[in-house]
């Protein structure tokens, strides 16, 4: 469908406001965009969560979700104004000129249909293509996008596909008219980063050959500069500045867009040991299971006493159950746990209230780690009067104290309800619970993942802090290698439930490598437009050789 | 108190004539005695009189005075099946949340025996039931809160179960917090608006049974009014084209209405649902 | 194939346990009577003969377990026993009045299933529109209303006042079916009522649970119409909640019946079930009770093998 080949504007986006409802008002969550897309022009929006960004990937069809409103500006899309237009007019734009590939595939495939039946649904309904013509589209597609199989990988269903490579069938789904324009909004966030460069490469190859424009929406600058031709950086729905990717790499103009590129500069300062401390934990052989599905094997490492390891893996690696393992929640079917030289019971309700307040954790969603009905002064208060017995003015005392360590104001924040509490700040009253107990272990299970970079940076800062003080030992668990090289002392790497490599975080950064922790490294994005290209050469190369 | 009055400001119409009628009726369950002319068991004139001066709504089957059989009807009827509620969902919620915390095989036992009552459709099993130990108030309320308390038993334990795969739950645990604690403290707090709903439901349901079966005669016993007895004893009328006999039945129905009107407000606050 | 296969083979064998443990339920209902049956039933001016011969008819002086084999054995072959109140086969008095209350059942079911889900699938389609919101607040007073309320008021207009249909379904096994659905309209139609507003809600309630889902987001930014959206994407997937709403409201109609059947005076099992409560008449309770239960059982059954054949995930497996 793509009729002109001039450099005529295919998209363009003036003056918009859109507006959603909060609490019975109407308050505005794009406030004013301008932007403009060329035809076969790849363009990134950047931003944190709330910049209102996929927001605008939506408008671009002239689609506002449930709850929100159009409230001004034009959305013109190649001479056609969208805001306003009749329904029919809307819809028949979509999946014949304008296609969308929404975040998660799993979740925006119809799990009742097989996959090349929702290909064809609309290219069919529209008297576009045949039946036949439909499948034999996807199947080239699919070939396109690299997927196993192509022949027969659309005949299933979606709960029959993974993760990456429903990613990939969506974004052929896209491009089966062949549109002028297609929106990506987030296409990779919610897969590991070894599964992301596939997907990455794929759609990258599929819009070049096919020279469609596109939208690429995305929290991952690093991502969206191996993807876009110009990038946009937004902020709470406002547009900070616009500049083609190299020069937007090279020269942020906008200080707000040099503290995002600055974020991952951080590192805890170091600590040449003159002689290594003593162990505070011993995993031992641990192996666990839940029911008959084995998911650690032969787990054994150590915790230096007041030091940070960081257990590093993807998805079903097993570090999340090791957690558990720590915790008690899981007992270990086989190996044990020794805590300061003495061994955990299995089970958390065999062991004492001692060994309960020994190790604590942080847990990943601030949101499901606070009950919703307590306030701040009840949260981080219970653990101080449950297990140091404070009562009274000495409870209140220690509880503004904590408080106060974690940054948080408490005339301010001891009596709020956690829905009344941002983000970060959510997760420092988590902290504030762990620490409560006095513990010696803390466990973090991807304590920063959720947060923005500049509050995740923020809170990694406390963390290191806090250690400092108070000689605590970290494990952390997560699968971002930044965080990782940001804090941890030591590392180890985990797949499939066994550990594959560990030792001290400048070894394992440091080549030679395990070729899984190779693997991991090579696949974390970086900050320079030509990373994806080289990457795939040298893959490329590697397979030929 | 600015929470209470914002919250009551933005009630839609329904809900506030839901409360409105349900305070007038808990008003006039309280001071029926007050309220009636005359006694609910008084023959006081002779049968199936016209309305009058004397008496408002005339007389029932047995020459007693309708409104104030209307009236103490109120009280009975209300308490009875206030208080087979709440029975119901004493025990229903502890047992919910009980199998929901503590899982494995208190879960499955208790999961177990109820499906197999609710197997049996509700109103079969109360009538099995009442042939059995026969009829009267206390049997009635026991049968009907035993019977009633499994429908609540699921939905605490659905509610409780989505709770407790909360990361705070897990906290409190390994905490080393007992069994009581993580029970009231951590997942009641949380379930109480579900189930707040849930006994307005439910009473609506098991007022409704219990009407339907002293219609049946087989609930409340004369000479105790009843809602639903009136209906039934006055019946005859509606053939003649009288709707005294209705207007009982028109009582229980508003209140239900009122009771849904309510319910069906807070469900719509719980679940977050945008108009 | 085969974990579907397995999980429906299953669900079969638990219906069939459940069968068996209603059963025995209510055939223990009988050793619950406190102190002796036979005396319970007749009263304390019984005779002890009559309460003897009362209790050797019923076969209380037998082992529970040899009377319970023999009570099955014998329904299995058709034979429930004999009523107390008047001495005639449960079988004889059951078989006809079932056939009329099932009669009625379908007669409300045929036009309350396919105008609630014509009504709640508009509902769904329209929501906040007001068509939705007049419909939410008609079914909420429509399901909070006693069904002795509906059924009078429908007597006093369509019956008292205009004449149009009896008040009393006079029903023989003569009657024949125009006649039968003329004089059963009235009791048929204060059934439709009550269901139609239940599935109504239920329906729409399924459907609207999926539009906030990706897929169906997802379906819209594709370009679907809303008309679309819902009877294609949202309706195969919210199968399995609707098929249980619509069973749900079968199975209340059996007993629903029984307060229609006794306004209507029409000769159903629901009445004669309330006599036999009313009267202590045990075999006659126990079974009714036991046919209305099996009924049940097997339309739950039903609807749990309907949601476990349309689960894609089931029927599709990895």
């Amino acid at each position: 469908m793509i009729s002109d080949s001039s450099n005529a504007p295919l998209l363009t986006i003036r003056g918009l406001r859109i507006e959603g409802k909060a609490q019975d008002a109407w308050t505005p969550i794009v406030k004013g965009v301008d932007l403009t897309v060329k035809r076969g022009e790849v363009f990134g929006l950047i931003g944190e969560s709330g910049a209102g960004k996929s927001t605008i990937g939506l408008a671009a069809m002239g689609f506002v979700r449930d709850g929100c409103r159009f409230a001004g500006g034009s959305v013109l899309f190649d001479g056609i104004e969208l805001i306003g237009a009749p329904r029919k007019v809307r819809l028949g734009m979509r999946s014949s000129r304008i296609a969308y590939v929404a975040q998660s595939a799993a979740a925006s495939f119809n799990p009742a249909f097989r996959l090349i039946d929702q290909h064809g649904e609309f290219p069919v309904l529209r008297g576009l293509m045949t039946r036949a013509e439909a499948e034999a589209n996807a199947i080239e597609l699919y070939r396109k996008l690299q997927l196993p199989n192509p022949d027969e990988i659309g005949f299933r269903y979606p709960h029959q596909v993974s993760g990456g490579q429903l990613q990939r069938a969506m974004t052929a789904m896209a491009m089966a008219c062949r549109p002028d324009l297609i929106i990506f909004d987030e296409p990779t966030t919610a897969l590991d980063v070894t599964t992301q460069i596939e997907v990455l490469s794929a759609i990258r190859d599929a819009v070049q050959s096919l020279g469609t424009a596109a939208i690429y929406v995305s929290h991952d600058l690093a991502v969206v500069a191996q993807m876009a031709d110009k990038i946009m950086v937004l902020r709470n729905g406002e547009t900070v500045e616009e500049a083609p990717t190299r020069t937007m790499l090279s020269s942020p103009r906008h200080d707000y867009t040099k503290s995002l590129w600055a974020v991952r500069s951080f590192r805890a300062p170091s600590r040449p040991d003159a002689e290594p401390p003593p162990p505070l934990v011993r995993i031992e052989s641990v192996d666990a299971a839940y029911g008959a599905v084995k998911v650690l094997s032969d787990v054994s490492f150590v915790l230096p006493k007041g030091r940070t390891v960081a257990v590093v893996g993807e998805s079903g690696s097993g570090k999340s159950t090791l957690a558990k393992v720590l915790m008690g929640l899981l007992p270990a079917k086989a190996g044990c746990v020794e805590l300061a030289g003495k061994t955990l019971p299995p089970s958390y309700r065999e062991r004492t209230k001692a060994d309960l307040r020994q190790v604590q954790m942080i847990y990943q969603m601030a949101d499901t780690a606070l009950n919703p009905r307590q306030r701040v002064r009840e949260i981080v208060g219970r653990p101080i009067s449950f297990y140091l017995g404070l009562k009274g003015k000495a409870l209140e005392a220690r509880t503004r104290q904590l408080l106060q360590d974690m940054e948080l104001d408490p005339d301010i924040y001891i009596d709020r309800l956690p829905s009344e509490l941002s983000g970060g700040q959510k997760q420092r009253v988590g902290i504030a619970r762990a620490l409560a107990a006095d513990p010696q272990l803390v466990i973090c299970d991807e304590v920063t993942s959720s947060l923005d970079q500049l509050v995740a940076e923020s809170v990694l800062k406390l963390l290191v802090r806090l250690q400092r003080e108070r000689d605590l030992t970290y494990m952390f668990i997560t699968h971002d290698l930044a965080t990782v090289r940001a804090i941890a002392d030591e590392v180890v790497v985990m797949k499939e439930g066994k550990v594959v490599e560990k030792g001290p975080k400048d070894e394992m950064f440091r080549p030679p490598h395990h070729p899984y922790t190779g693997l991991l490294l090579s696949s974390v994005p970086e900050m320079d437009p030509d990373w994806l290209t080289r990457l795939t050469a040298k893959n490329t190369m590697a397979v030929n050789t | 108190m600015t929470t209470l009055t914002r919250t009551l400001k933005g009630m839609p119409p329904t809900a506030v004539f839901g409360v409105a009628i349900i305070t007038i009726y808990v008003l006039v369950a309280i001071f029926a005695p007050m309220l009636a002319p005359y006694s609910e068991r008084a023959v006081v004139g002779g049968q199936y009189l016209q309305w009058s001066a004397e008496h408002w709504l005339g007389t029932d089957n047995l020459g007693r005075d309708m409104l104030s059989r209307l009236i103490f009807g109120a009280r009975n009827t209300l308490a009875i099946a206030f208080f087979a509620t709440a029975l119901a969902f004493a025990i229903g919620t502890v047992a919910g949340l009980l199998a929901a915390t503590l899982g494995g095989m208190v879960d499955q036992a208790l999961s177990r025996f109820v499906d197999i009552i609710m197997a049996v459709p509700g109103l079969i099993f109360i009538l099995l039931l009442l042939t059995i130990f026969g009829t009267g108030v206390g049997t009635l309320i026991a049968v009907i809160a035993i019977l009633d308390s499994t429908r609540v038993f699921r939905l605490a334990r659905a509610v409780a179960l989505g709770i407790v795969a909360m990361d705070f739950v897990e906290a409190a645990r390994v905490r080393g917090e007992g069994l009581l604690w993580i029970m009231r403290r951590e997942i009641l707090p949380n379930a109480a608006a579900p189930l707040v709903a849930e006994f307005g439901m439910r009473f609506c349901f098991v007022f409704l049974t219990i009407a339907s079966l002293s219609f049946l005669g087989l609930g409340i016993q004369p000479p105790l009014a009843d809602w639903g007895s009136m209906v039934r004893e006055n019946a005859t009328l509606i053939t003649f084209g009288d709707i005294t006999p209705l207007l009982p039945a028109a009582a229980i129905a508003l209140i239900t209405v009122a009771v849904n009107f309510v319910v069906d407000w807070i469900l719509h606050k719980v679940s977050g649902i945008k108009d | 194939m085969t974990q579907i296969t397995r999980l429906v083979l299953q669900r079969l064998a638990l219906g069939f346990v459940t069968l068996l443990i209603v059963s025995v339920l209510i055939f223990w209902s009988v050793e619950l009577l406190p102190g002796d049956a036979a005396q319970e039933i007749l009263g304390q001016s019984a005779t002890p003969e009559t309460v003897t011969a009362l209790r050797h008819h019923l076969g209380l002086d037998q082992p529970p377990m040899t009377r319970y084999a023999h009570w099955l054995q014998g329904i299995t072959h058709g034979d429930f026993g004999t009523s107390i109140a008047n001495g005639r086969p449960v079988l004889q008095l059951i078989t006809g009045r079932l056939g009329n209350t099932l009669f009625l059942a379908a007669f409300a079911g045929i036009i309350a299933v396919p105008l609630a889900l014509m009504l709640g699938i508009m509902a769904a389609l329209l929501r906040n529109s007001f068509f939705d919101r007049a419909a939410g607040i008609f079914t909420l007073t429509a399901i909070s209303f006693p069904e002795f309320f509906v059924a009078y008021i429908l007597t006093l207009f369509l019956s008292v006042k205009l004449g149009l249909f009896p008040s009393i379904s006079n029903i023989t096994p003569s009657t024949d079916l125009a006649e039968r659905v003329y004089r059963s309209f009235l009791p048929a139609l204060a059934l439709t009522l009550a269901i139609t507003a239940h599935i109504m809600r239920m329906t729409r309630a399924a459907l609207i649970n999926l539009f906030s889902l990706p897929y169906i987001e997802m379906a819209r930014l594709k370009g679907a119409s809303p008309g679309r959206v819902v009877m294609v994407h949202a309706l195969r997937n919210a199968l399995a909640p609707i098929v249980n709403v619509v069973v749900l409201n079968l199975a209340y109609l059996i007993t629903g019946v029984v307060i229609v059947e006794v306004v209507f005076v029409y000769p159903g099992v629901g009445r004669l079930l309330v006599d036999s409560v009313s009267k202590r008449d045990l075999p006659v309770v126990q079974a009714i009770c036991l046919i209305v239960s099996i009924t049940y059982i097997l339309l739950n059954l039903f609807a749990d093998i309907v949601s476990i054949v349309s689960n894609p995930r089931l029927m599709h497996a990895k």
